[in-house]
């Protein structure tokens, strides 16, 4: 096989505005056989319209189930470099805080283990070691637990948690994501490194209703933190916003989804007992409004991607709790949860397809919470849960 | 791939695990073992006879989490915990000890 690297399909993936993976590993392909054979190989898939990985393959490091996601090219002679090309999943920071050191430090570890690629955080929130060989995973895995480091979750486990940058950064945290996140990391070490669920468990948690970590969508367990009293409003920055020119009719009271904000003069009113708490006056407004005081989160069970069944948003199982430490109610509402998943669910389904499986009713009374109105309503046009029997009772009232 | 073990011939996959589940008897269960690093105790043919009973019996190695309660049930709550399955076979027990029992390899994806 010749040295040269000829990729022409790949090379258009280069010629748009936007950064290109291809012009990364490129530059990485100079000083690693892995990268260039990864090249290679993806080349010849895009000229024959074909992926040339294996699936799957059991590899990991001793102690541990997951963690190691373990990947085969499908044509080893052709493409040696990537003939083991196994993903360490590397449990990342909460809120994604590294010093420069730490950095370097991991990616000498990576250099010499693997290919050196990274993929910084991708969707489970891991930070990504992406391709080694089978034997250097336990160098690997040796290698940045002396440094502090631990693999993050894979396969039918408790998978990495994950959060917004929270209080660390941003005024919207109803509350610490960051120490919610760092306290089930610890508490259930065995859960994320010994799989025996039925099929992954994801908890995100984001600070606030903007969900920066799409916790309603992409996550089992949403924490979403929120706020029981009223927006916090500060009169005159409002007027402020007025005085500017800035089109509150319609960029904030035409917008509110329940319309529950009226403006009189240059002073907002805000029907509180109608606000869904969609985050939208407040993006728009920062200097005038706020989440308000009584925080807490609500919690979502059931999202996931479409694979095996179809897509599936999150369902408001808990619409407040005080989260504050040491999360004795949550780790006593997890453990309920999963006692109960594990008793009555089937091998690969997920928490959502056991819920539309066995009904909402059904799942509440086996967890242990008492039904109320709010499962339903929020969100309202949930497509697939309809409480009958709860509805009546809140349109009587 | 294959080993010989006294003079007979045992056929296994690509990653040792063997091809006809009837070649299995307790000195290719050490044998493995060994090959594995793993030191048979009696604490692991505990595990291993489950396994192959649950196999004979539905054709099929359990969910680790049946394996975990049948475990609880049968030795006692301390032996019916994830943890304990790893310190007896560190590469875990669907890897390890499906292995060791003559089982097929377990399939997993991601
Ligand atoms: C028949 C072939 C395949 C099937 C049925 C399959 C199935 C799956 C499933 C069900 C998931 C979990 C998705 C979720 O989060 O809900 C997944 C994730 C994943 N698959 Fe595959 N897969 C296949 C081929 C591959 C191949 C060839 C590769 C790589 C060479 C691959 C790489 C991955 C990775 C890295 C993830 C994790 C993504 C993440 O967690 O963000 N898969 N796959
Ligand atoms: C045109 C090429 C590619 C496209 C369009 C693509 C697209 C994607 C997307 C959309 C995701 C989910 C990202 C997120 O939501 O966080 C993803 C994840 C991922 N991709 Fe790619 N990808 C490409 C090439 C590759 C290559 C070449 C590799 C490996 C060599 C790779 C490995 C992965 C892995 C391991 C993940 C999951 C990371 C995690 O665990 O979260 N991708 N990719
Ligand atoms: S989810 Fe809310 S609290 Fe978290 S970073 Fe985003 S806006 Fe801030
Ligand atoms: S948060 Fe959303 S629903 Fe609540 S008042 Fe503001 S715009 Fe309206």
């Amino acid at each position: 096989m010749s040295d040269e690297l000829k990729t022409p399909l790949l090379d258009e993936l280069e010629k748009g505005a936007w950064p290109s993976f291809v012009t990364d590993l490129k530059s990485m392909a100079g000083k690693s056989n892995m990268v260039k054979d990864l090249l290679r190989q993806l080349e010849k898939s895009y000229r024959d319209k074909r992926g040339y990985w294996k699936h799957g393959g059991l590899v990991g490091v001793m102690g541990y189930g997951g963690g190691v996601i373990g990947r085969y090219s499908a044509l080893p002679d052709e493409f040696p470099g990537v003939s083991h090309f196994h993903t360490l999943r590397i449990n990342q920071t909460s809120g994604w805080f590294y010093t420069s050191k730490a950095l370097n430090e991991l990616m000498d570890i990576w250099d010499e283990h693997g290919s050196g690629l990274l993929n910084m955080h991708g969707s489970t929130g891991d930070l990504v070691f992406l391709g080694t060989v089978s034997d250097e995973l336990e160098p690997t895995f040796r290698a940045v637990t002396e440094k502090g480091w631990d693999l993050g979750g894979s396969g039918s486990d408790l998978r990495t948690p994950s959060c917004c940058v929270g209080p660390a950064r941003c005024e919207n945290a109803c509350f610490d994501t960051m120490a919610l996140t760092y306290n089930i990391t610890h508490k259930y070490q065995d859960e994320l490194h010994r799989p025996m669920f039925n099929y992954k468990y994801k908890i995100k948690m984001s600070g606030c209703p903007n969900d920066c970590t799409a916790a309603i969508a992409r996550s089992d367990m949403g924490v979403i933190g929120i706020w029981k009293d009223d927006i916090r409003v500060n009169q005159a920055e409002f007027a402020n916003y007025v005085d500017s020119g800035f089109n509150v009719q319609e960029f904030v009271v035409e917008k509110c989804p329940t319309k529950c904000i009226s403006v009189e003069g240059k002073e907002i009113k805000i029907d509180n007992s109608n606000c869904v708490k969609c985050m939208h006056c407040i993006n728009t407004m920062p200097k005038a409004l706020a989440v308000g005081k009584d925080r807490g989160v609500a919690i979502t069970l059931g999202a996931k991607a479409p694979i095996v069944e179809g897509a599936l948003f999150g369902s408001v199982m808990v619409p407040f709790m005080k989260m504050e430490p040491p999360f004795e109610e949550f780790h006593d509402l997890l453990g309920r949860i999963w006692e109960f998943w594990d008793e009555y669910g089937k091998n690969r389904e997920r928490i959502g397809e056991f819920i539309v499986r066995i009904g909402l009713a059904t799942f509440i009374e086996g967890i242990g919470l008492d039904p109320i109105p709010q499962m339903v309503k929020q969100p309202r046009d949930n497509p697939y849960i309809f409480f009958e029997e709860y509805y009546k009772e809140e349109e009587e009232k | 791939m294959s080993f010989e073990l006294n003079g007979k011939v045992y056929e296994t996959d690509d990653d040792g695990y063997l091809v006809n589940l009837d070649d299995w008897n307790e000195e290719v269960a050490g044998y493995i073992a060994q090959q594995e690093g793993v030191d048979m105790t009696e604490a692991h043919w505990e595990v291993v006879n489950f396994l192959r009973d649950y196999y004979q019996e539905y054709k099929i190695a359990p969910m680790i989490k049946i394996l975990i309660k049948e475990m609880k049930k049968m030795f006692g709550p301390e032996k019916g915990s994830n943890a304990y399955l790893y310190q007896l076979y560190p590469a875990g027990p669907a890897l390890q000890a499906c292995k060791i029992a003559g089982l097929p390899k377990p399939t997993g994806c991601v």
